[in-house]
């Protein structure tokens, strides 16, 4: 198959290109969720990402809550925000720094004001910023502009067997045209720890990654209180005919190809070394992962299944793939890309990654996928540990 | 060959997976192997359902399974060529 060399996006004050054209209501904190929430409610073309966070936090769990924010703030996919918080200090750190893209924002605190003069006045603005997005129209954008974040959920051996290679076979065909890449997941790579640490480009990213899982690893094992069998894998995963954790990790690890990781993320962090696949640092849980990487600057979504994850993601969209028939049957309606003609072998992983690359396109340039059909806009913010 | 039941990642490998909706008891199963696309055959001792495995090879309690060509877990309970591999005869070496 010719890889089409562009893709119709949104074009972004920064450079960056969108794959949609979100204009959102954030809340800094929890307690700000109502207000944002009402503000949406008022006014048609935005969206409120309510979420459970945001006070009292500290030390490096406070930095991830600001990277998240201002990380899915700035994403290309976003053409304007207003932000709420309850206090004026942490809403106008987010709001400056989400304003260094260019993009308009503008931000809005709830004390001394109340929840209804506040959302009277960020109504206004966001009515004002939801027609100026609604004029805005898709253009050429080059393939490059594509930032393309995986994750799998509900896996099974069929998601090692096809849908992960599927992706694998994806990324490998378009490594060469500029894209930004990213897998995470870090406690599901346990197992396959050391091979992975080798596809490091540098010793450095060997280094990196390793230092990572150790560190992951050992507060699994400090807080683990039997031995996983409930959590890793799960029990979807069992039932998928899944093992063990280093089943699931060498499965998991087919997304990404042949290539070689460049460099290692924190969670939430955007990469700053340009094209190739990156390693962010991330939760396994589906919904928390894709918050990281979307917070990371990613502008869609690949995702793996093999019982059926449903996930969605409120700014990036999340394109499903399967390789279990009976999924593909079951939940079709869950399924942008059925590659299950892989297991019978009446399709094989080229063509596979062929069919993803042509169904990942026809999202970019604006169809909507299933988890935005059907309404899954989960945001979910990892919190390190405990508030102050 | 065509539609496989079974699909065995590497040649090392010593279970295959079920990529049909379910095996037979006593079905002579028709295995591909990815890595090299060469075929071989083996009997499932009961009903394994997709995406389940089947050993390739008589093990013992200690052994290593092998999948994708690499360590994904100990037996803990003997299991013979054909047998159902899961949770009941195989534990991770990790956590």
């Amino acid at each position: 198959m010719e890889i089409p060399k562009s893709f119709l996006g949104y074009k972004r004050e920064n450079g960056r290109s969108g794959t949609r054209n979100h204009v959102i209501i954030l809340p800094v904190d929890d307690i700000s969720n109502a207000c944002a929430e009402a503000v949406a409610n008022n006014i048609k073309g935005t969206i409120a990402l309510p979420h459970s966070y945001g006070r009292l936090q500290f030390g490096a769990d406070l930095e991830l809550h600001f990277r998240t924010m201002i990380g899915t703030g700035k994403n290309p996919n976003v053409a304007a925000v207003i932000v709420i918080g309850i206090e004026p200090k942490w809403t106008k750190k987010i709001v400056d720094a989400i304003a260094k893209t260019g993009k308009p924002v503008e931000g809005f605190h709830i004390e001394r004001t109340g929840d209804i003069g506040t959302i009277m006045k960020a109504s206004k603005k966001a009515q004002e910023f939801s027609q100026w997005a609604s004029e805005k129209q898709r253009e050429e954008c080059p393939l490059s502009d594509l930032w393309i974040s995986v994750k799998c959920g509900e896996s099974d051996t069929t998601s090692g067997l096809a849908s992960n290679p599927t992706v694998g076979n994806l990324m490998e065909k378009l490594e060469p045209y500029g894209v930004h890449l990213c897998f995470g997941e870090t406690s599901e790579l346990t197992g396959a720890e050391t091979v992975c640490a080798s596809r490091g480009a540098t010793s450095e990213a060997k280094d990196k990654f390793m230092r990572t899982w150790n560190a992951y690893n050992d507060f699994i094992l400090k807080e683990a209180t039997d031995d996983l069998s409930e959590s890793q894998p799960t029990a979807g995963n069992i039932a998928g005919g899944l093992t063990t954790i280093e089943e699931k990790a060498f499965g998991n690890f087919q997304k990404i190809g042949n290539l070689k990781f460049i460099d290692v993320l924190e969670p939430a962090e955007e990469p700053k070394k340009g094209k190739g696949l990156y390693f962010m640092d991330t939760s396994s849980a589906a919904a928390e992962c894709v918050t990281l990487q979307a917070a990371g600057g990613f502008n869609i979504h690949l995702f793996p299944t093999g019982q059926g994850n449903i996930i969605g993601n409120p700014i990036e969209p999340v394109v499903k793939l399967t390789a279990n028939p009976l999924t593909a049957k079951l939940m079709k309606e869950h399924v942008d890309c059925d590659v299950s003609k892989i297991l019978s072998r009446e399709m094989n992983l080229s063509e596979a990654g062929d069919e993803l690359i042509k169904t990942m396109l026809r999202v970019a340039n604006g169809r909507l996928t299933c988890a935005e059909a059907l309404g899954h806009k989960e945001f979910v913010m990892t919190k390190l540990y405990r508030s102050a | 060959m065509s539609q496989p039941d079974l699909i065995i990642h590497d040649e090392k490998d010593n279970v295959g997976v079920v990529v049909i909706e379910t095996t037979k008891k006593g079905q002579e199963c028709n295995a591909w192997i990815m890595e090299n696309d060469k075929s071989t055959k083996v009997s499932s001792a009961s009903e394994v359902p997709l995406g389940h495995k089947i050993a390739l090879k008589d093990l013992k309690v200690g052994d290593t399974i092998l999948k994708y060509g690499h360590d994904i877990g100990k037996v803990v309970k003997e299991i013979k060529k054909g047998d159902h591999v899961h949770v009941h005869n195989v534990k991770t070496k990790k956590w």
